[in-house]
């Protein structure tokens, strides 16, 4: 009696569960960029979704940097391994274009915003892919160290001061391509800003913005990971450099570093989700409950806590509080902050797209001139 | 006759010439021992050399563009960069079929990036059209449905175009249904709708997991029976199923609105009419190319022919040259290091060497990032040794040195990390070298220099052998420190192949450059066993 009662109930859970594992897996691989930025996603909307759904188990990879490498590669052993993977935005259109990264129904797929507004409307501009699910904008922005520059000099108030070597002796940090470098060439070279893709869409126009580099060459620490130039800024080995806004948040008020911010000509860009093509049924419905939750308005707000980007979600903004740590207000450190914004440079995705493989193999013959 | 029995062939025990049974028992041993390292060798195959051919293969690897294009690849076959004009009707015919398939397989982009490659423009010319061909083809679409209604239905489709029993058996079934088979009497009447009907049909069953009868046909088809109509399809002998929908379309489509695919192709870009463009489709369109290997030397294949890149495009010779320089001058301050500590390690009583073996090995067990980290903080313009020269007044503050960041900073901190790789080998000859020969030397009036010259460096020269082979072929595909410490000018070819591999996705360029270095190598290592003898090496 008793262990038929055992045996019916062992029957009847393995039914259960046999039913739910049908329905959504239980086991999700998401793919970030680790560091900090990986932690804030954790914190604001892993670890609470887990919370939620405690049979559930989450398996990070830090392979952004290689994502769309690596997506090619299973894709044509046909084994996909990812179930969400984090990327910005011009690796997301590539994806998409491939047709490595499934379409997105943003008014289907996600959630609407608290206030009333359909999830295509809350996300507006920055859906730049119809695969690609925006969550966060950050920016390049250039950072400099007050005391390392002359005493008599004026603030910089404006990138050009990276090719000021007269008014700002020293060594700059930026980043080891071409792009951004090229557009801040044109632009303090006395290119408006609305021409700079027309100019550097010919050879002449090229040929104008590495005379342009080429002026600062020898004072260039080019850099590659973006926790560099933070390190070299700290170690004095430069005077001013470029690099994620979020870094420079970090190491000024998390790290209390004597930095001050150049917010001028910074260069926005997004960072979200895309969904890889190809997934078995059971795991896109659990890929698809948790990114409904985690790019929800309240969660993308609650992201911003712990690292200072932008929500891409309006809806969002006024939600932005306070660092989950340090109490202080995130809205100013934000790249999308009025104050901060007052100058900000579109990065053009379609052309670089086309141009990025001709000007990288000219910008490391340039390099090595 | 007796000459003739002591010629013939010797003969074992059983009768058998004794050459073929000694044969056998070789052949039997041999496959013993084959048996016995098979589990091994099939592992390093399928995990090691496949994978490497495979990555290899792809550098001279080009099928996507007669894969993705197979009809203009055909069409381009009579038309000739050099007569300097636009290809012809047919061609944008062909190309619009092509793209139209490529779209909806959603495989025109990643050619696009591929020929991105070549002709910069491409890939933003086939994301445009891609978007756009849908809309050409939807003109006859359109008319077909305002003829007749039934031109939309999936079924009517299905069953015109399928082969009876195909269709009989698909109807109602579930999933994708029976694989797909074209009614051979259509194939003969309506060619060009055939084939294309059974690419969606093939496509719709394989890709998308749908049945074909359930679904509408691509715009495509319509476009193609179009074009099989006007040319006078033999239809009016055609008794089966949509024989009177097909006369009456017969009679309708010489009043329909005809679609110019070029005029089409060239509103949607310029480019279009770019004789360049159509000339890198056609230099590129054969299964193998050697464009990468050109281009991994810096020269480009272009419808002209091969051309060298100017010099503000060339890279990869200098890279090259640099990696092998740099390797062999870090190959030989690694000899120019580690041979006294190698016979320190070797000549001092076992107490002390065995300390000293622990500093040898504390680094090599220490994790690279920290070792090249370290040396960042070292060298460094504000870094420690920086610091100490200007405090001791041998520097004045603004005078303060580069050792990083450029070739010497690679120099220094590759030295260091391959320093083991030197004494090691170098320590486990030396420790064989009976120290009765230096005394037996000295002791016949040799002084220490002749001692060292004449006999006990000849005998330590396997271990210098084995030490190089090992930090020079190391060297020359170092990637991490390069990257981190080499700034512009201290960086090797490999972190032009992490580049293509990870970043621009150029996988075959990538590999036309990884096949160059192992070329090299092997090379080298040929050339080495020539002059010093692989035999001399000694791993200890």
């Amino acid at each position: 009696m008793k262990l038929k009662t055992i045996l019916m109930g062992t029957a009847i859970a393995g039914v259960g569960s046999m039913a739910f594992a049908q329905d959504m897996a239980n086991d999700m691989t998401l793919v970030s960029w680790g560091g900090a930025y990986q932690a804030s996603q954790q914190k604001a909307y892993v670890e609470p979704y887990l919370e939620m759904n405690p049979d559930v188990s989450i398996t990070w990879d830090e392979s952004s940097a290689e994502a769309v490498a690596k997506l090619r590669a299973m894709n044509e052993a046909g084994n996909i391994t990812w179930d969400l993977v984090d990327v910005v935005a011009s690796d997301a259109i590539r994806l998409c274009d491939e047709g490595l990264a499934m379409e997105i129904d943003f008014n289907e797929m996600l959630a609407e915003g608290d206030d009333g507004s359909s999830a295509e409307e809350d996300f507006g501009d920055f859906i730049v892919s119809d695969c690609y699910i925006p969550q966060i904008v950050y920016s390049t922005a250039a950072a400099y160290r007050p005391d390392l520059l002359p005493a008599d000099a004026p603030a910089p108030d404006s990138i050009c001061a990276f090719f000021d070597t007269e008014t700002y002796p020293g060594k700059r940090a930026l980043e080891q391509r071409p792009i951004n470098n090229m557009e801040w060439a044109l632009l303090c070279d006395g290119v408006p800003k609305d021409e700079i893709y027309n100019v550097l869409e010919t050879e002449e126009g090229q040929d104008q913005a590495f005379a342009k580099l080429d002026t600062i060459k020898d004072d260039i620490v080019w850099w590659s990971a973006a926790a560099e130039p933070p390190q070299l800024l700290a170690d004095g080995e430069i005077v001013m450099g470029s690099s994620y806004n979020g870094r420079w948040f970090s190491a000024i008020e998390e790290q209390d570093q004597p930095f001050e911010m150049l917010w001028d000509a910074q260069v926005f860009d997004l960072d979200g989700w895309i969904i890889p093509t190809g997934l078995p049924e059971d795991r896109l419905a659990r890929v698809m409950d948790f990114v409904r939750y985690a790019t929800d308005t309240q969660r993308l707000a609650d992201q911003a806590k712990y690292i200072s980007y932008g929500p891409a979600r309006a809806s969002s903004a006024p939600l932005v509080g306070q660092h989950a740590e340090l109490g202080i207000e995130m809205g100013p450190h934000m790249p999308t902050a009025p104050a901060n914004s007052e100058n900000v440079f579109v990065y053009n995705y379609t052309w670089w797209a086309d141009y990025r493989d001709d000007l990288d193999s000219k910008f490391q013959a340039w390099l090595a001139q | 006759m007796s000459d003739a029995t002591q010629t013939g062939p010797m003969l074992a025990a059983d009768g058998r010439p004794l050459k073929a049974s000694l044969n056998r028992a070789l052949r039997r041993q041999k496959i013993r021992a084959l048996m016995l390292i098979a589990p091994l060798l099939i592992f390093i195959l399928i995990t090691f050399i496949a994978p490497i051919a495979d990555m290899l293969f792809r550098s001279v690897e080009n099928n996507i563009v007669s894969d993705t294009l197979p009809r203009t690849v055909e069409a381009l076959d009579e038309w000739t960069y050099a007569s300097g004009e636009m290809p012809g009707e047919p061609v944008f015919d062909a190309m619009f079929v092509d793209m139209f398939i490529a779209a909806e397989k959603k495989e025109h982009t990643r050619l696009g990036s591929r020929l991105n490659y070549q002709e910069t423009g491409i890939s933003s010319l086939f994301r445009q059209t891609g978007r756009d061909v849908g809309d050409m083809a939807e003109v006859y679409e359109d008319q077909f449905d305002a003829l007749n209604e039934i031109w939309r239905d999936g079924a009517f489709w299905a069953q015109l175009m399928g082969d009876p029993d195909w269709f009989e058996n698909a109807q109602g079934a579930e999933d994708d249904g029976p694989r797909f088979r074209i009614n051979s009497e259509m194939e003969d009447r309506l060619p060009r709708t055939a084939e294309i009907y059974r690419e969606f049909a093939r496509y719709t069953q394989n890709a998308e997991g749908d049945n074909p009868v359930e679904e509408r046909p691509w715009p495509l088809v319509h476009a193609m029976l179009y074009a099989d109509l006007t040319e006078g399809a033999a239809i009016d002998a055609y008794q089966g199923f949509g024989a009177a929908e097909l006369l009456a379309a017969k009679e309708a489509v010489p009043g329909f609105e005809t679609q110019p695919y070029r005029d089409a192709f060239l509103e949607v870009d310029d480019d279009w009419g770019n004789v360049e463009m159509w000339g890198t489709i056609k230099a590129y369109s054969g299964e193998f190319t050697s464009g990468y290997f050109l281009n991994a030397v810096d020269r480009e294949l272009t419808p002209q022919g091969v051309e060298t890149l100017p010099s503000s495009q060339s890279v990869y010779l200098k890279l090259f040259w640099r990696t092998i320089w740099m390797s062999l001058t870090i190959t030989f301050m690694t000899i120019l290091l580690g041979y006294p500590v190698a016979y320190l390690l070797a000549s001092l009583p076992m107490r002390k060497s065995s300390l000293l073996m622990i500093l040898v090995l504390l680094p090599f067990w220490t994790s690279l990032l920290v070792r090249t980290s370290a040396w960042k903080v070292l060298l460094q313009q504000q870094g420690v040794i920086n610091d100490i020269l200007v405090w001791a007044g041998v520097l004045s503050d603004s005078g303060r040195l580069i050792m990083i960041n450029n070739q010497l900073g690679t120099i220094i901190a590759m030295t260091h990390i391959l320093l083991p790789f030197m004494i090691l080998p170098l320590y486990s000859v030396m420790a064989t070298i009976p120290p009765s020969y230096v005394r037996a030397a000295k002791s016949l009036g040799g002084t220490n220099w002749v001692t060292f010259w004449r006999v006990y460096f000849p005998q330590s020269v396997p271990g210098i052998g084995a030490g190089s082979i090992l930090v020079f072929i190391l060297a020359i595909g170092y990637y991490i420190t390069p990257a981190l410490v080499g700034g512009t000018d201290g960086i090797f070819i490999s972190n032009r192949i992490a580049y293509h591999i990870s970043s621009s996705l150029n996988w075959g360029l990538a590999a036309a450059l990884g096949t160059i270095l192992l070329a090299a190598v092997l090379v080298l290592y040929w050339a080495y066993d020539r002059i010093v003898g692989i035999d001399n090496v000694k791993l200890g």
